[in-house]
């Protein structure tokens, strides 16, 4: 007995020591590139530091930090401070507004491909082989070329004027701009979920649709009643991982429009054009605006879970 | 060819589908999966307007930077009667393009290899072993896939200057390692998890450490799960730019990507050699592809499916 529980307390021991050991890398490089800033970033919330007044190196001067402690002044004067709705909330509802339409797409079109792909049809390894390249593409070699395509008399609009449709100024245009963006990102993101999407298809036990068709269940209802259910912790997982990656989607609207397009812009590239893209910059809001997005997706998830709990629960 | 004959991996579900149907069922029953004629023109049609959308952008970016002019993209149909690789030559000959070429590469392989090494390690961990602190683990994983990227620029910079890291390989592999590690570890956490324990079991009874059994039996069974970790990281160094402007200071450490977002300011617009620069850069990512495609759904099923 005795013996027992003191091999059990060692192997425990011993299995934690690796455990710790194994993970000792991540949290290393996590803690101190992304844990620090992060306690530096709180920190830099409640002063009001630009670049004018953070210590830095001017040949060998060394000149100090000269900011002050502000309390949560920035969080007041982002939230509702007296032009918090065009620099804060416009920018909020376009960065919910440009989430939702582009996990939307991503996931319907990604679902829509995924499901042709499950098809016993020829082609099929070449269809995959071609809709999971924009994936390969790196983004700023997307971002590029699209542009050179939206730009005015580009291609987009040559086709548009082929079929006598409107062209819209896509780079210029503040609601084209927003579709323009959307379109982009739309192209960036479909191949991560059809891929991912494909993979839960074919995890789908077949019997499944032979039962179900045997029972007479038309196309629908199958899809309706085995793939939906089938495909859920895929569905949750992709779903959550789009939401956080298009939410803080920096490089497509970074590179698409530069600086221009202040409407287009969402809360990330608006918190790193304050931060490091104007004079003087305002590291103190650019950090509450980091800090505001992090939260926001925090409570997201946090909801996001419960409610697949939930789900879970009600079906079973 | 190799592409369309999947591994038998890569479609466990259609096998006792084909037998069941050749087996024991009326001949009218259409078998799943073979439709009528509409539907597979339809389904055809569907997939080649994808497939040219998917492919357009690429195309076209290849076919700009044929042009000689720098106004040239704007004339697309003008660049067919004067095709020509000069831009190559020029952006080849006249430029930093192999320093940055070998610069990104160095970067890119440095990051897939410490990246998906941490990750795999972490991800083991939190799929075999119980320890305190586990649930904070993952929940920090997550929370730094939240983490807005370019917000943590600003304290990064001041962190690797502090560790004198600026400008160097290092500094810059270490910060493409945080943010590609934490997807990493969690993907590879639900491959992990779909390999049996009693590997596990079998090497610890035949005297492996932990590590051993990780070293020498899981990560060989990984290899899907790998692939796809190493492809993402890869991807990710390979094409990011702000970092890379922001931490590689002087123009002999400049990546790829860097090094082409200077032609627009440098080389006032011309616009000819960033379309060849790009094709450039979207060589060796494809070539990444092209080896890793085969492992993409297999491996991204696991880490999906099961996490």
């Amino acid at each position: 007995m005795a013996v027992a529980v003191a091999q059990r307390i060692r192997l425990s021991y011993s299995k934690y020591w690796y455990a710790y050991a194994m993970i000792a890398p991540v949290v290393i490089v996590l803690g101190v590139l992304v844990g620090y800033p992060l306690v530096r970033g709180v920190y830099l919330t409640l002063t009001n530091a630009t670049s004018l007044n953070v210590g830095r190196q001017i040949g060998v001067n060394h000149i100090p930090d000269s900011f002050d402690f502000v309390g949560l002044d920035n969080y007041a004067d982002v939230l509702w401070g007296p032009t918090a709705y065009d620099r804060f909330w416009s920018h909020f509802i376009w960065t919910v507004a440009w989430t939702a339409i582009c996990v939307v797409l991503h996931y319907g079109i990604g679902l829509g491909l995924a499901l042709l792909l499950n098809r016993k049809m020829r082609g099929r390894g070449l269809y995959r082989l071609v809709l999971i390249l924009p994936w390969a593409v790196p983004t700023f070699v997307t971002v590029f070329s699209w542009r050179l395509m939206l730009a005015d008399g580009g291609a987009v609009n040559g086709l548009l004027g082929l079929l006598h449709l409107p062209e819209p100024g896509w780079l210029s245009d503040p609601l084209a701009q927003k579709a323009a963006a959307i379109l982009v990102n739309t192209w960036v993101g479909v191949p991560f979920m059809m891929i991912s999407l494909l993979g839960g298809l074919q995890s789908i036990p077949q019997e499944l649709y032979e039962a179900a068709e045997m029972d007479g269940a038309s196309a629908w209802q199958r899809f309706r009643h085995v793939t939906m259910p089938g495909l859920r912790t895929v569905s949750s997982t992709v779903v959550l991982l789009g939401v956080i990656w298009t939410f803080n989607q920096f490089a497509v609207i970074f590179l698409l429009f530069g600086s221009g397009a202040p409407d287009a812009q969402i809360l990330v590239t608006w918190a790193y054009r304050l931060g490091f893209g104007q004079q003087p910059s305002d590291y103190a809001q650019s950090a509450t605006y980091g800090i505001l997005l992090l939260s926001i997706l925090i409570v997201f998830t946090g909801f996001y879970r419960r409610w697949l709990a939930r789900n879970e629960k009600a079906n079973g | 060819m190799t592409l369309t004959a999947d591994r038998p991996a890569d479609r466990p579900a259609d096998r006792p589908a084909a037998g069941a149907a050749t087996a024991g069922r009326p001949a009218k029953v259409r078998r799943r999966g073979r439709s009528s004629p509409l539907a597979s023109v339809l389904a055809h049609g569907t997939l080649i307007a994808a497939s040219l959308v998917a492919l357009f952008p690429v195309l076209y970016i290849a076919y700009i930077s044929l042009g000689p002019d720098d106004n040239d993209y704007l004339h697309p149909a003008k660049i067919f009667d004067k095709m020509t690789f000069a831009n190559y030559g020029k952006v080849m000959g006249d430029t930093g393009f192999f320093t940055w070429f070998g610069n990104s590469a160095i970067v890119a392989g440095g990051t897939t290899l410490v990246g998906v090494l941490i990750a795999a390690s972490t991800g083991y961990a939190v799929s075999r072993m119980r320890f305190p602190g586990y649930r904070q683990l993952m929940w920090t994983l997550l929370v730094t896939q939240m983490f807005p990227i370019a917000v943590l620029i600003v304290p990064m910079y001041y962190i690797l200057s502090n560790l004198g890291l600026l400008d160097s390989y290092s500094g810059l592999i270490m910060v493409y390692s945080a943010t590609t590690v934490p997807y990493c570890a969690w993907l590879l956490k639900g491959y992990f998890d779909t390999i049996p324990m009693e590997i596990d079991e079998a090497g610890r009874v035949d005297g492996l450490s932990p590590i051993g059994t990780f070293w020498r039996l899981i990560l060989p069974l990984a290899r899907p799960g790998l692939a796809v970790a190493a492809f993402y990281s890869f991807l990710t160094a390979w094409g990011e730019v702000a970092y890379a402007s922001t931490f590689m200071l002087s123009s002999d450490k400049y990546t790829l990507a860097v090094g082409l977002s200077s032609f627009v300011s440098e080389h006032d617009h011309q616009w000819q050699l960033m379309a060849a620069t790009s094709v450039l850069i979207a060589i060796p990512a494809a070539v990444v592809f092209y080896l890793v495609q085969r492992h993409l759904v297999t491996g991204l099923t696991a880490g999906a499916a099961k996490s």
